[in-house]
């Protein structure tokens, strides 16, 4: 690895905590009805909403109908972008003149943006018009994004309240998420991203005669629309889906090495402030931060490795006669599927923090990394999304594993667990449980169908272990709601669009019902004091545990299958 | 709503005040309600979000940046020749190279795309191997080890960069085509290298139209 590498991934954590300190802060005044600027601002906004879809905002919803409501309104979501895009057709704001989409790409693009996984079976800009790109899925950009930041809310009540018979008001929670903390930082970050020089325009592609056209009699048209608005939130919220076919490595998506860093910061920083928005809210700071570093514990040498691997090149490559080495003139390393402005050191960076987030968002193609490169990012993936994870549900998804790290400490020394006051008992565990393995059984089931049949593994575009990591990764890519991809496989037909699909769905919604019934349970109890029998969960040792719970059941469930693709691929080159 | 806001803030809980006294039934609301706030919401948020927010943005951004919003287009005497951001394909020895593009038409800047061929593909090594039996061919005199990014396809297919190194490599096929002096194309691509931002971030490269659009002015203040 350069020392260029490590540079960057200093001045990351350190522009991305700078950042997300003050922002959790504002997250938590905001949750807290105690954002007053903002709420001068758009607290008329705020009530009209409500009046308009007859909300009461005193209304404090048990679990169960905080669940039905993201139900429902989950449902209605994937409902409206499946109808936009079959619709596209004969509706305005579509100069390109695109047809309506195919059922069942439109079925599982609409799985996939109400679901915040932004899995992409389809190119962007030769499928959608400006109007399903702006109003099916950038609202769902913003919208499921607000969804996993409202349960992640409502599970911090649980731990704060006592005796309480609800957990908030769904409908105030998403609210308050788009108006005071989405949409504003969406406004200043799509402004920076046009500076930048990513396109903000609804004019049609231009045919434009290039420098050589007399050579080779095509003119050149470029793909243009709104973009700059779309890409803003698809960062901020941990969506990923691309305007573009490619994504961010599209140099309209993201033009600059600036575009680059700020973009990758922005994966994380929701996620990372929510880290201290908790800490603030369960008035246990420390606790927030103990959670954010065990995270980096993991993510940091994850990064170092990947970042290592593709700045090495590729092996196979050097009786060719190219030079891959890092020199004064070249960043080097392995560039297939990595842009030139970018290299290898920012790509490896992007590819981690989309993958720990579940953002899914690429600036290289995952899989042309190396195996050791590629192994990472996936993993990243596989330990369930929550090394900083999606917006609210990445950290709501720690705090099932921190449930757990307790609950196997009270085993070792035989007293009754609790967290942050809250005895943990038979149904937290359960239901534990089952939010952290839902993923999996998705992985790993989904694959094995897949290889078993020809449906599933005649579409891999490479050979040998590397094809089998073209489908392990896109299972893991759905069943964790990341949407990235080892992009090869062709992904467009049947088995893929409805068994993602089904993927996608089971594992976002039955964690977060799982997650609803442990906040409504918790909210329930009264608080028990500290005594000298609980476990601190706020130092190292709680560090340790917790980081030991997430790799141990990471690596027991998906070494074996690891084992088949990228590791034998590395020992086979 | 400020004023139960307050209310609230000076307790554990942080939604609306939960021991409303005036309807004690709130939370049995039958579910034919949720349906319809789920609805309305929906469209309330995508009327807001879809439509008035990237409508604002894009009013703002014409304003501001205008150039930037609209595909930061390149002009020579009057006409486009491209954009910036997009690669083009050169093919004359006269020109420099871009890098190799996956997508179907040579750079074809309305579908981006990418090879996704794996490391350990026979099909990458061959494809790389010919690339280089490709650049040999079109200079015969220069040995000097081809850069990688020269020979390998990027990640959009439409990449606007090569590496420094990838320029200085063809001067000596460009120089001879122009009728130029190695010295003078190297200090051509010298004037044209991007450092990494502020000095760590990204690699360095040099736009290849921006390269080639001098050479032509250079070449055509010579005659």
């Amino acid at each position: 690895m350069t020392g260029v590498g490590i540079a960057q991934l200093v001045a990351f954590a350190v522009v991305l905590v700078a950042l997300a300190i003050p922002l959790g802060g504002y997250m938590a005044r905001v949750y807290q009805g105690e954002a007053r600027w903002s709420q001068r601002v758009l607290g008329p906004i705020e009530r009209g909403l409500y009046r308009l879809c007859r909300v009461r905002p005193q209304e404090d919803m048990p679990w169960t109908r905080y669940a039905t409501s993201i139900l429902w309104f989950s449902l209605f979501s994937a409902l409206a972008v499946y109808g936009l895009e079959r619709l596209q057709a004969s509706l305005p704001l579509n100069p390109a003149g695109f047809d309506g989409v195919p059922p069942n790409v439109a079925f599982n693009t609409a799985i996939s943006f109400t679901s915040n996984t932004n899995w992409q079976a389809y190119g962007g800009e030769t499928t959608m018009s400006h109007l399903t790109q702006m109003a099916a899925l950038a609202v769902q950009n913003f919208l499921s994004a607000a969804v996993g930041m409202a349960v992640l809310v409502a599970l911090i009540r649980g731990f704060t309240r006592r005796h309480a018979p609800g957990i908030g008001n769904f409908w105030v929670d998403l609210t308050r998420t788009t108006l005071y903390i989405l949409l504003p930082l969406s406004i200043v970050f799509a402004l920076f991203l046009v500076a930048t020089g990513i396109p903000q325009t609804f004019d049609h592609q231009a045919a434009i005669a290039t420098l050589e056209r007399a050579a080779d009699g095509h003119p050149q048209g470029l793909a243009l629309g709104p973009v700059a608005s779309q890409i803003a939130i698809k960062m901020l919220g941990t969506n990923g889906g691309g305007y573009y076919n490619i994504n961010s490595a599209h140099p309209f998506e993201n033009p600059t090495a600036l575009s680059n860093f700020v973009q990758t910061v922005s994966i994380l920083l929701i996620a990372v402030a929510l880290c201290f928005t908790f800490g603030r809210m369960v008035k246990a700071r420390r606790q927030g931060v103990v959670i954010l570093i065990a995270m980096a514990v993991i993510f940091v040498p994850i990064t170092l490795v990947t970042t290592w691997a593709e700045q090495q090149g590729n092996v196979t490559l050097v009786d060719t006669g190219v030079d891959q080495v890092a020199s004064a003139t070249q960043g080097g390393g392995n560039m297939e599927g990595k842009e030139t402005r970018f290299g290898a050191a920012a790509s490896a960076l992007w590819a981690t923090s989309t993958t720990a987030a579940s953002n899914g968002s690429v600036n290289a193609m995952h899989d042309s990394f190396t195996p050791l490169g590629g192994l990472g990012p996936m993993w990243l993936i596989q330990l369930g999304e929550v090394i900083f994870g999606g917006v609210g549900c990445g950290l709501y998804g720690m705090l099932l594993f921190a449930i757990v790290a307790v609950f196997l400490a009270g085993l070792m020394v035989g007293r009754t667990p609790e967290f942050l006051g809250k005895k943990i008992e038979a149904f937290e565990m359960k239901m534990a449980t089952v939010g952290i393995l839902m993923p999996s059984v998705c992985i790993l089931i989904g694959t094995a169908i897949a290889v078993a049949t020809t449906a599933g593994s005649s579409t891999i575009a490479n050979p040998g272990p590397h094809g089998f990591s073209e489908i392990l990764y896109a299972f893991s890519s759905a069943s964790g709601n990341n949407g990235s991809a080892f992009g090869g496989i062709t992904v467009s037909g049947d088995f893929y669009t409805i068994a993602l699909g089904v993927c996608m769905w089971l594992a976002r919604f039955i964690p977060m019902i799982a997650v609803l019934a442990i906040a409504g349970s918790l909210a329930s109890k009264k608080t028990v004091p500290a005594s000298s029998g609980t476990l601190p969960t706020d130092g190292p040792l709680f560090v340790f545990l917790l980081v030991g719970v997430v790799i141990l059941v990471g690596a027991l469930t998906f070494l074996p299958a690891l084992g088949l693709g990228p590791i034998v691929e590395h020992l086979s080159i | 709503m400020r004023e139960q806001d307050t209310s609230r803030s000076s307790r554990a809980s942080a939604a609306p005040d939960p021991n409303s006294h005036h309807d004690p039934n709130d939370s049995t609301v039958p579910p034919g309600n949720a349906l319809a706030t789920a609805l309305g919401m929906l469209v309330v948020f995508t009327i807001l979000c879809g439509l008035v927010y990237p409508l604002a943005i894009t009013g703002a951004a014409q304003v501001a940046f205008p150039a930037q919003a609209n595909g930061s287009l390149v002009v020579r005497d009057g006409a486009v020749v491209g954009s910036s951001l997009i690669g083009q394909p050169f093919t004359a020895p006269g020109y420099f190279w871009s890098r190799p593009s996956a997508t179907a038409v040579a750079y074809d800047g309305t579908s981006s795309g990418a090879s996704n061929l794996g490391p350990s593909n026979r099909a990458l090594h061959t494809a790389v191997a010919d690339r280089v039996a490709a650049l040999r061919a079109a200079d015969p005199g220069n040995t000097a080890p081809v850069p990688i990014d020269l020979v390998t396809t990027s990640g959009s297919g439409l990449d606007p960069d090569i590496s420094p190194a990838a320029a200085y490599y063809q001067a000596p096929r460009v120089a001879r085509a122009r009728g130029l002096d190695g010295p003078t194309v190297r200090a051509l691509i010298d004037r044209h290298v991007l450092g990494r931002v502020i000095g760590i971030l990204g690699d360095p490269h040099v736009n290849v139209l921006a390269l080639n659009l001098d050479l032509d002015a250079l070449v055509a203040g010579k005659r």
